[in-house]
């Protein structure tokens, strides 16, 4: 008679094993490899020089404020439209429910395509921001003129903030929904307001999952390509972002800046990894 | 306000009697209404929440439909007819008939192992199975390219001698579309393997099933929602794919170009309708996707 332990010691078993091995390593541990294999090629002071060009420089900078910039809209504008979704009844709440996934099935370049369309000076919205008109005002006030809502740093964050806006929503969401109501009652029978209630005892209770709504839009935000090519402009020192210098790298044959550029990204991408496992780890303490 | 009229008159109450009986604190308390608060306040925030929607998604998703109809429906089957879009069409499906089906599998038997086994690494590849989705197309795409490129690639002056070209050809745009798509069905696969345990297996073993058959007629009608909704997003994904596979392609129009990388092409020649006309067959599946995933969902709960 077979048993368990007969059934997990079956040879057979090693078949998928080895199979899922090579599948694995054939599709990301040989890239890897390959990137790092070049990356040793390269002697570290033409590594440093590669990675601290003036250009990549600004590509960085670039890319990491207009990231964190989207990463903040789409914490906040997560958070309001994730508790308007578990917390509300209103008409169309489950279409709306179904429109913030959007993004994440749309591809990127069709995405890039029609919002530059759309934010172009002149364009059907672009046009409530062309000179002359109240809302360029609004912004004159402010030092913004002309308003450049695409091919610009503005079209960069638009970009970032249309491919991630599914992220905040959907880590707050379960937990917004798993927060048991007695809480709240007990803050209100205590005597707090609404406001306070909000402030001191739901707030505290999300943390956790806005900074991973919020690492998570970040990470995705940085690495973003196709709506950001098509909606930045490209300009170097001005709206080129770091995934898109590398591609530029790449349409010049510079295969080694391609690569230490490339090298430092997927560094990042590591680290930020490993701060949303934590965070993860953080948050599911909270769930029981 | 209304609590907060209501408020004192509860703390009098209280004071009043020095020796209130027992649970009339409560009792006071239950009776003030708890919030609703005023009703501006939610309807401020539920319209706050539809101009943000508009503006980023749904204006967008009109003027997609508005722009692939405004010169008429002769010149949109025009704009998505022309040999070179038919065959962008063409590159798309077969990129996903090759990464469909191969994630499907080696996602379930991944998922599989994960689930079911302890090995050293496990916790790694755990920590690491998001990287794809972490990390940039564009690197993805440099990844392959230092992999596979006849002259700068690991192993691609290897593949030139065999008389095989990878990289600027279908076979490195289905390496880049299954290195991004990999994780979709193994994390829709892990958590219900996870959820549905080993003792039905085990079960299934002790009346003597081979793990064969065991995996077959018990793991697999338990999971088969999970592998749907894995599949409905790896495909959405392979569909839409541009940043690595337009650094892997070259871009050689009637070559290597997709669907994607089409809409970027006609629109950068000012041809709006065909960019449209092409973009509104990829938000199409966009959309047919959240409807599955929608009816999909229901029946997972």
């Amino acid at each position: 008679m077979a048993s368990l332990s007969a059934g997990k010691r079956n040879p057979g078993t090693l078949v998928p094993i080895g199979l899922a091995v090579a599948y694995g390593s054939a599709l990301v541990l040989l890239p890897i490899a390959a990137l790092l294999f070049r990356i040793t090629t390269i002697a570290p002071a033409d590594f440093w020089r590669m990675v601290t060009t003036p250009a990549a420089v600004a590509a960085y900078q670039l890319t990491f404020f207009s990231a964190g910039i989207a990463a903040t809209i789409n914490t906040v504008a997560g958070l309001v439209l994730a508790w308007i979704l578990v917390r509300y009844e209103f008409p169309g709440r489950a279409i709306t429910n179904a429109i913030v996934d959007l993004p994440f099935a749309m591809p990127n370049a069709v995405a890039g395509v029609t919002l530059a369309f759309l934010y172009a000076p002149g364009g059907p919205i672009g046009r409530f921001f062309d000179p002359g008109t109240p809302l360029a005002e609004v912004f004159g006030w402010f030092g913004i003129t002309p308003v450049q809502l695409v091919y610009s740093q503005m079209g960069v964050i638009l970009a970032m903030v249309f491919v991630t806006l599914p992220f905040v929503v959907r880590a707050i969401q379960p937990v917004l929904m798993a927060l048991e109501p007695e809480v709240e009652e007990a803050a209100t029978s205590l005597g707090a307001t609404p406001r306070q209630t909000f402030w001191r005892v739901i707030l505290p209770l999300l943390i956790p999952s806005l900074l991973t709504g919020f690492v998570l839009a970040f990470s995705r935000s940085i690495g973003e390509y196709g709506a950001v090519v098509l909606l930045s402009g490209n300009i170097p020192f001005s709206t080129l972002t770091a995934p898109v210098y590398i591609y530029q790298r790449l349409e010049e044959y510079d295969y080694g800046g391609a690569a230490a550029v490339s090298f430092v990204l997927m560094l990042l991408s590591l680290i930020i990894l490993l701060l949303i496992n934590l965070l993860q780890g953080w948050s599911q303490r909270y769930d029981d | 306000m209304t609590i907060d009229q209501e408020r004192p008159e509860a703390n009098q109450g209280r004071d009043s009697s020095s020796l209130p009986p027992l649970g009339s604190e409560v009792a006071a308390a239950v009776s003030t209404p708890l919030r609703p608060p005023s009703p501006y306040g939610k309807w401020a925030l539920i319209s706050l929440g539809f101009i943000f929607l508009a503006l980023l998604v749904v204006f967008p998703l009109i003027n997609i439909l508005v722009q692939a109809f405004a010169a008429g429906w002769g010149a949109f089957m025009a704009g998505i007819t022309t040999p070179e879009a038919r065959h962008a069409i063409w590159m798309t499906v077969l990129i996903t008939l090759w990464v469909v089906p191969l994630n499907t599998v080696f996602g379930v038997l991944t998922a599989w192992l994960l689930a079911r086994y302890r090995f050293p690494g496990r916790l790694l590849i755990l920590g690491l199975l998001d990287l794809p989705i972490a990390i940039s197309p564009v690197v993805v795409g440099m990844l392959v390219m230092l992999t596979y490129s006849p002259t700068i690639g690991l192993v691609g002056p290897f593949f030139r001698s065999q008389g095989i070209q990878i990289v600027f050809a279908w076979p490195s745009m289905v390496l880049v579309t299954l290195f991004i798509t990999f994780p979709f069905v193994v994390r829709e696969v892990l958590p219900a393997l996870q959820e549905h345990g080993h003792s039905a297996e085990e079960a299934a073993y002790t009346l003597g099933a081979s793990p064969w058959q065991a995996f077959w007629r018990v793991t697999l009608p338990n999971i088969r929602w999970a592998i749907m909704y894995g599949i409905i997003l790896c495909t959405a994904r392979a569909i839409g794919e541009f940043g690595a596979i337009s650094v892997v392609s070259g871009k050689v129009i009637r070559q290597t170009n997709t669907l994607t990388l089409h809409v970027q092409r006609v629109y950068g020649e000012f041809d709006t309708v065909a960019a449209f006309g092409a973009s509104l067959l990829l938000s199409m599946i966009a959309v047919v996707t959240l409807v599955v995933q929608l009816g999909l969902k229901e029946k997972r709960e």
